[in-house]
């Protein structure tokens, strides 16, 4: 933009691909950057596309509605959402108690919230299964009470818990940090009680970035693999998530039925995603925030 | 606050909550993150060590894994570097110049972090597979991809693909283009330029970029059991080997292996946080605590 002020040049038109630029390196960097997404994403994935389109689409229902593909495919779905709502409400809590109260040991929670992005998701399979096992030191008191955890949906729950607990208290912090002190004060000196700033004020702020937040875990809950298969127990229709199933198919050759399988998983998982933008579209309008 | 000096000092300010309230939540927090991060951080240490530090140490000089080892260090030595240049070159083409299509262009390299680590393997198998569209083609030539080394690589080059150029993108577009326009109207050459103005500006967020990179290269599961094959001592990584040693009931040596990858995790998340704390200005915008 300086060197067209300088030079004096009338502004670049609007239907130019690119406008002018004295650095250089264009034409090398973004050629080599396009041509690696092309080689390392967009053809693999493009693949994929190829594979199930070219299986025609009876063929396609026939094997969507499998009912163990079916029975897959929900049992991944309920227990990211059921996780992602966890995590939103725990996520929520988390990020106010680190960025307004202060206490010993603060910074290094702040630093250990990222442990489940850093922990390799095998890691973390067997590690949350040796825990929740009836034998295992939160398990065996949970078994008291009549509750099994491990090889139960439950168990999938739990490590899709861990997995994406990063991502809500990630979005929402940063959010946090910036509101305007003199909103709070300005509410309390109209006469407003706490709890009603809390729920008419800073929670409406928060709404957009708790959305995007959720999104991400979500995202993130409905593909996970590593992590579940360990305390899953993988029983057919009861608790085998689609990304096993997935494999199971592949592992059998059956590259028709994974594709299937991945087909729906990526759609529903695109359309869960539009939705959840829409919603946080509106609500920055509503609310007039941005996330 | 004078006209009531009584009164204010038991008075708490009105934007926080009372004491009980604050020691509430921050309890329910500690028990959660106690529950659910720091108790599956203690328990592979604690599995780990439990036949004693004899056995610990036997079963990682292990013949297999050392194997694993060797695998996960060499594939995160290319995939690392492959992802480094790449986030540079998308890096500098998205925030020097102004071009149609960017925007597109940064959402499709965050493709793979919403696609599933399964389907991120199935891809290249559908590719270079038995069955795949260039599998007859490479078993004709010899060209082994799948249930070898490069399919792992390829493997996890997909699903580290965003994580250098997404630390980049903002940090370079934030820097603006004013450096570089000054070093090369006074005669520096491009290559000059990168290497003395920008680099410089962005090398704290590139090393923030590649220690990420690196624990999901290493640590990467899902997409490679996919296209592993697991072949003992030849394509298991670290991973893969924690996964075979806990079904064979190995548990001992399974929990040691992953306590390597733990360390790992524990080293990463130490320097990230040290790079947040002391170079805060030069990380891109989300990363300043």
């Amino acid at each position: 933009m300086a060197d067209v002020a300088v030079i004096g040049r009338p502004q670049p038109a609007r239907r130019r691909l690119k406008q002018p630029s004295v650095i250089p390196g264009f034409g090398l960097t973004l050629g080599f950057a396009v041509t690696y997404l092309c080689l390392i994403v967009l053809i693999p994935l493009g693949a994929l596309v190829a594979w199930s389109a070219g299986l025609g689409w009876d063929e396609f229902w026939r094997l969507a509605s499998d009912p163990r593909t079916v029975s897959a495919l929900k049992v991944s779905f309920v227990t990211a959402l059921i996780a992602a709502s966890i995590n939103a409400v725990f996520g929520l809590l988390l990020a106010w108690v680190l960025v307004r109260y202060r206490f010993p040991g603060r910074r290094l929670l702040d630093a250990f919230i990222d442990l489940p992005f850093a922990l390799p998701t095998a890691v973390a399979g067997i590690s949350l299964t040796a825990l929740y096992a009836p034998n295992g030191w939160v398990g065996q008191y949970l078994s008291q009470l009549g509750i099994k955890v491990a090889y139960t949906p439950i168990g999938i729950v739990v490590a899709l818990t861990f997995i994406s607990l990063p991502f809500v208290v990630r979005t929402v912090q940063p959010v946090i940090e910036e509101i305007d002190r003199e909103l709070e004060e300005a509410a309390a000196t109209l006469g407003a009680r706490r709890w009603q700033t809390i729920i008419r004020i800073i929670l409406p702020m928060l709404l957009p970035p708790l959305l995007t937040g959720y999104a991400l875990a979500l995202a993130r809950a409905i593909g996970e693999y590593g992590s579940v298969i360990f305390i899953a127990g993988n029983i057919p229709h009861v608790s085998e998530i689609a990304p096993l199933l997935i494999r199971i198919r592949l592992e059998e050759f059956s590259y028709a039925g994974a594709s299937a399988i991945a087909t729906v998983m990526l759609a529903i998982s695109f359309a869960m995603l539009l939705v959840i933008n829409l919603l946080q579209a509106w609500s920055r309008k509503r609310f007039g925030h941005g996330a | 606050m004078a006209h009531d000096a009584a009164g204010s000092a038991r008075r708490r300010p009105v934007t926080t909550e009372s004491p009980a309230v604050r020691v509430t939540l921050i309890l329910v927090a500690l028990a959660f993150l106690a529950l659910f991060l720091l108790l599956p951080l203690v328990a592979v240490f604690d599995e780990a060590l439990r036949a004693g530090l004899d056995a610990y140490f036997a079963a990682l000089t292990d013949p297999d894994a050392l194997a694993a080892i060797r695998l996960t260090l060499l594939v995160a030595a290319i995939a690392v570097p492959c992802n480094l240049v790449f986030g540079i070159a998308a890096a500098w083409a998205i925030a020097k110049y102004e071009f149609r299509g960017k925007s597109f262009l940064v959402t499709l390299i965050d493709l793979p972090f919403s696609v599933s680590p399964v389907i991120s393997g199935m891809i290249y198998v559908l590719l270079f597979g038995a069955q795949g569209y260039l599998g007859p083609w490479l078993r004709e030539n010899g060209i082994e991809i799948i249930f070898a080394v490069p399919g792992i690589v390829l493997a996890t080059i997909f699903v580290t693909f965003p994580f250098v150029a997404r630390e980049l993108i903002p940090l370079m577009q934030e820097q603006g283009t004013g450096d570089e326009e000054a070093a090369i109207s006074l005669g520096a050459s491009g290559w000059k330029t990168f290497l003395y103005v920008t680099l410089p500006n962005v090398k704290w967020a590139l090393l923030y970029g590649v220690l990420l990179c690196n624990a999901r290269a290493m640590g990467e599961f899902g997409a490679v059991s996919v296209v592993s094959g697991h072949i003992r001592g030849l394509t298991n990584t670290m991973p893969l080997q924690v996964e075979i040693l806990y079904n064979e009931y190995q548990f001992a040596a399974a929990f040691a292996v992953a306590s390597l990858l733990a360390l790992l995790a524990l080293l990463t998340l130490a320097a990230k946080s040290f790079l947040e704390w002391r170079y805060a200005d030069e990380l891109s915008g989300g990363r300043r605590h």
